[in-house]
């Protein structure tokens, strides 16, 4: 099978590791036979539909239900007040981190349906359900809520002011959690020392992930039973599981299912626990009734958590021959009206430990305050906590290098983490376990032709267009995670990961994911694993997750860990697999289990011809006629809990180019080219997919994409897909990926994941190249999104368009 | 009020009110739930069928329209053997696809696409979808998928 350029896989097995097989799970979807939550219909369904506030910020008065119950169809109008009454709890926070000194996240209420106040345009105050979804939308319409309205605040600089509009009122301060990381004195000892300091003043602009499926749920409750199921779409089910049951609703585990099936993307917005996921499953056990909310488009934009959102000032200190001695980093964070389900963990635990990059900066100190306002709910959205602490460090590494006149890859070559230094320990708790860094850099110059831009500049300028090229290299953490040091840093539960694998007497084999699959290519890239490690085709491995009530727990797919957390369990699981089959084929064979030894799918006397099949080794498991029953259970299915040791390193180098019409401010981003370190590689192709896929969602964050709020209403203004600009199929460039590898030393399968990475290195590579076409007018930031207004604002603010002569 | 129509190669005679949408009778209630539905502002595509064989999104379309027309979803797309489409066939080949939920509308889009530009350029592919999100591919291998569909479908021709 062909690979893409670039990517390397040695294939013996063609549905093995390295090999570039195509989709298992493609036909479903090409067919338009998949199953998404929206597709279900179940018997004598209920449709519902929430009345959301209008106002940012008010007490809710009064909730007239009476004109609205009156209306053809109308089943049942539910509110905050009813909820309270059946003693449904509030949506719990499952990361909250501790501040300085100690202090704890604040956690106010988060009510599912909201009580005496709405805090968000957005915000739920009723659910209205009908035999029909026409029904309930005009049934909606005509429940009348009076709102006593307040003064919002929408920014998280105002947030912060004295006097501010508190969103919670015994929280005057509007703040959650103010958080640092690293050693304040030593850092502001080597900054006393510096040569020179490089400042940045920064956004990290607000975005709205939207998933191409909007969220859905289904509640459903069997009476004869006691039996709950949700039908969601969700990126964990078991976790909606634990938190809904456990929290929310008071439902025994037992007795409660939830089905995430296929689920159209994620990006981290499915992959927290909705509140209209527990009224759904609450509303279905009063009625007795199934009750169905699929999401709008428009209602997603004010009810999927947000992403980013911070306001940085950092300073870099360096000396004469700009070598990094220190990183003082100082953010303010939106969490919105309440506290998503990880809001508190992403601006802190995973931003603070990315500052170090993949520098040996000695000493760095990060403070973090995290701030209620009233917008939508922030949380994790592909790269979480990663894309902004990249941003910041590799914007102001720029900055620093044309202070000093020191070419941009050179800075970065001097301050880089050699190979050899590996494993390194930085001054922010992580310990990268493996990288070559400098590889990826040198790979990226030659594939980027860094030295050949000057002429394509010069080629540009003769057309009257600014040219302009940014790098940038970074590191993620990856592999959520070790739940030793996750529950040392906040997190309530475990983050291993598990699978298991069912050999049917017939040698074929069902896999059993923790993990859930959501465009990411899983059952693909799992069962490659399994035929490469008991060589049975792929065709004969089928992968199933995402129903509690058939995949054992698991902890679900986010943080880029299905394959280094998920993959490294089902490599456990096949472990033992292959060790109870050898026992069983030692049995068959008359030798000792110490003696067998299982290639090419056959156990074998090792040193003999004499060998049975997997195949054979599976009925005879099944089939114990001539079987040793009284030292050997009959059966063959294993199923393994993987925690890791560590979170895993991806590290890369990325490099674009742009042209900028200085007329008109539009920024044509012409070449983007990555080199990867994501360790080994399964699936060649999917990797492919992932990477660019990212890159693309990270170019929509740096040019296009602006969640934007109207500061004194809090009315959102992008609220739909013509205010809020999405990457379209003639945005973007060929983008070129290309793999270097180490692997990752403390799992089975060496791999540290790859689905975050283009979020995490784009914007920042993007906007330094933008900068870097810029520059000559002095220009030595630019913020996100650089669309034509702003870059056409800058440009002429800086002298004109006439002033592009060079 | 009763609309008679051909889907997908056979007459369907169904009972639509004056405000329904084509993506939802098809969904709803004639059970083809491979339209999808990504948005409410005509913006995403994800509803992309073909009515008379031109590429029309289906959310805003009333089904009152619709009588005496041929429609195609993404389900007549394929043989009634369940032979791809030479676009379907594409899209699997290029890794034209993710999640799958913008697929249909994407591949919807194309086929009509090709069909009128047999021979396109990258360019003109990536215009030719440039009514569909897809926010999972970044496009690259959609415009390898239409470029490569629309050679396979100049062959079958």
């Amino acid at each position: 099978m062909n690979h893409p350029a670039g990517i390397e896989g040695a294939v013996t097995n063609p549905t093995g590791i390295g090999a570039s097989m195509r989709r298992k799970e493609d036909m479903r979807f090409l067919m338009g036979r998949g199953n998404y939550v929206a597709d279900i219909k179940l018997p004598d369904m209920t449709a519902g539909v929430f009345v959301r506030s209008p106002h940012a910020h008010a007490r809710i008065v009064s909730i007239d239900k009476k004109a609205a119950l009156a209306m053809p169809g109308v089943v049942d109008v539910l509110t905050g007040e009813d909820l309270k009454t059946d003693g449904v709890g509030g949506l719990p926070c499952a990361w909250p981190v501790v501040g300085k000194g100690g202090a704890p996240t604040k956690e106010p209420a988060h009510p599912a349906i909201a009580q005496g106040k709405v805090r968000y345009v957005g915000d739920a105050v009723a659910f209205v359900i009908a035999e029909s979804l026409a029904q309930a939308r005009n049934a909606a319409e005509a429940v009348v809520v009076e709102y006593d309205v307040l003064p919002a605040v929408v920014g998280v600089l105002d947030a912060i002011k004295p006097g501010a509009v508190a969103v919670f009122d015994d929280i005057p301060d509007n703040v959650c959690v103010d958080w640092e990381l690293g050693d304040k004195h030593a850092t502001e000892a080597a900054f006393k020392k510096a040569a020179h300091i490089a400042r940045i003043s920064l956004v990290n602009n607000r975005l709205v992930g939207n998933p191409m499926e909007p969220r859905a749920a289904i509640g459903a409750f069997d009476r004869s039973r006691g039996q709950h199921t949700l039908y969601t779409t969700s990126q964990f089910p078991h976790i909606v599981k634990l938190l809904m049951g456990n929290f929310v609703l008071n439902i025994p585990q037992h007795k409660l299912r939830v089905v995430s099936p296929d689920v159209g993307g994620g990006f981290g917005v499915k992959q927290f626990h909705y509140a209209e996921e527990a009224v759904v499953t609450w509303a279905a056990k009063r009625l007795g009734r199934p009750v169905k909310w699929v999401c709008d488009r428009s209602e997603g934009f004010i009810s999927d958590a947000h992403g980013r959102d911070h306001v940085t000032e950092a300073e870099m200190a360096l000396d004469e021959n700009g070598k990094f001695l220190a990183l003082k980093v100082s953010t303010i964070a939106n969490m919105g009206g309440y506290l998503s389900t990880f809001g508190p963990n992403i601006p802190t635990n995973l931003y603070g430990p990315l500052l170090a990059g993949v520098y040996t900066t000695p000493a760095i100190y990060c403070e973090v305050k995290a701030v209620f306002t009233n917008t939508v709910p922030v949380d994790a959205y592909r790269g979480a906590g990663r894309p902004e602490a990249t941003f910041v460090l590799e914007r102001l590494v720029d900055v620093a290098a044309s202070e000093l006149g020191i070419d941009k890859a050179e800075i970065r070559r001097r301050n880089m983490i050699p190979s050899n230094a590996y494993p390194y320990q930085t001054p922010v708790m992580m310990e990268y376990d493996s990288g070559d860094p400098g590889g990826c850099l040198t790979k990226a110059l030659a594939n980027a032709d860094w030295n050949g831009f000057p002429a394509r500049k010069a080629a540009s300028a003769a057309k009257g267009k600014l040219r302009g090229i940014g790098l940038c290299t970074y590191v993620e953490a990856c592999g959520l995670a070790p739940s030793r040091i996750a529950i040392r840093l906040g997190v309530r539960g475990g983050l291993f990961e598990s699978a298991a694998v069912r050999v049917h007497p017939t040698g074929q084999v069902t896999v059993l994911m923790g993990s859930h699959n959501h465009g990411q290519g899983h059952e693909t890239t799992f069962a490659q694993i399994v035929s490469e490690r008991l060589s049975i085709p792929a065709e004969n491995i089928e992968i199933v997750f995402g129903d509690t009530d058939k995949v054992q727990f698991g902890l679900g797919t986010y943080g880029s860990r299905s394959l280094a957390v998920g993959g490294s369990a089902l490599w456990k699981a096949t472990d033992k697999v292959i060790a109870k089959g050898k026992k069983i084929a030692a049995h068959m064979l008359e030798a000792a289990d110490t003696d067998i030894e299982f290639a090419d799918g056959m156990f074998s006397v090792a040193g003999t011809d004499r060998a049975k099949s997997f195949a054979e080794v599976a009925l005879s498991a099944h089939f114990p006629v001539d079987y040793p029953l009284e030292i050997l259970e009959p059966g063959l299915e294993e199923q393994a809990f993987y925690d890791p040791v560590n979170f895993t390193f991806p590290c890369g180098a990325h490099i674009a180019e742009v042209e900028i019409d200085p007329e008109t401010g539009v920024v044509e981003l012409l070449s983007y080219v990555c080199v990867d370190d994501i360790g080994t590689v399964i699936n060649p192709m999917i990797v492919d997919g992932q990477i660019t896929g990212g890159v693309v969602q990270g170019v929509g964050q740096a040019l296009y994409e602006d969640c934007v709020y109207d500061p004194e209403s809090g009315q959102l203004l992008s609220g739909s897909f013509m205010d809020y600009c999405m990457p379209r199929a003639d945005h973007v460039p060929k983008v070129s990926v290309e793999t270097h590898i180490t692997k990752c030393t403390h799992n089975p399968l060496g791999s540290k994941g790859c689905g975050e990475l283009g979020t995490i290195g784009s914007p920042a590579t993007v906007i330094n190249a933008v900068v870097d076409a810029l520059s000559h007018l002095g220009v030595n930031h630019i913020d996100m999104p650089a669309s034509p207004h702003r870059v056409w604002r800058v440009i002429n603010e800086a002298g004109g368009a006439a002033r592009v002569a060079q | 009020m009763l609309i008679q129509f051909v889907l997908n190669g056979k007459p369907v005679a169904v009972d639509v009110a004056a405000y329904d949408l084509l993506a939802d009778v098809v969904r709803e209630k004639l059970g083809l739930t491979g339209t999808h539905i990504g948005c409410d502002t005509s913006q995403c595509g994800a509803c992309v069928v073909h009515i008379d064989g031109r590429s029309v999104k289906s959310c805003s379309t009333l089904a009152v329209t619709l009588e005496g027309a041929k429609v195609t979803t993404i389900e007549g797309l394929a043989s009634p053997s369940g032979q791809l489409h030479p676009m379907q066939q594409a899209f699997h080949e290029q890794h034209g696809l993710q999640c799958g939920f913008c697929t249909p509308g994407m591949v919807m889009s194309a086929v009509d696409f090709a069909s009128r530009n047999p021979n396109p350029t990258p360019a003109e592919a990536a215009a030719g979808i440039e009514g569909n999100f897809c926010r999972c591919t970044g496009y690259q291998n959609i415009v390898k998928s239409v470029i490569a569909g629309a050679a396979a479908m100049r062959v079958v021709k």
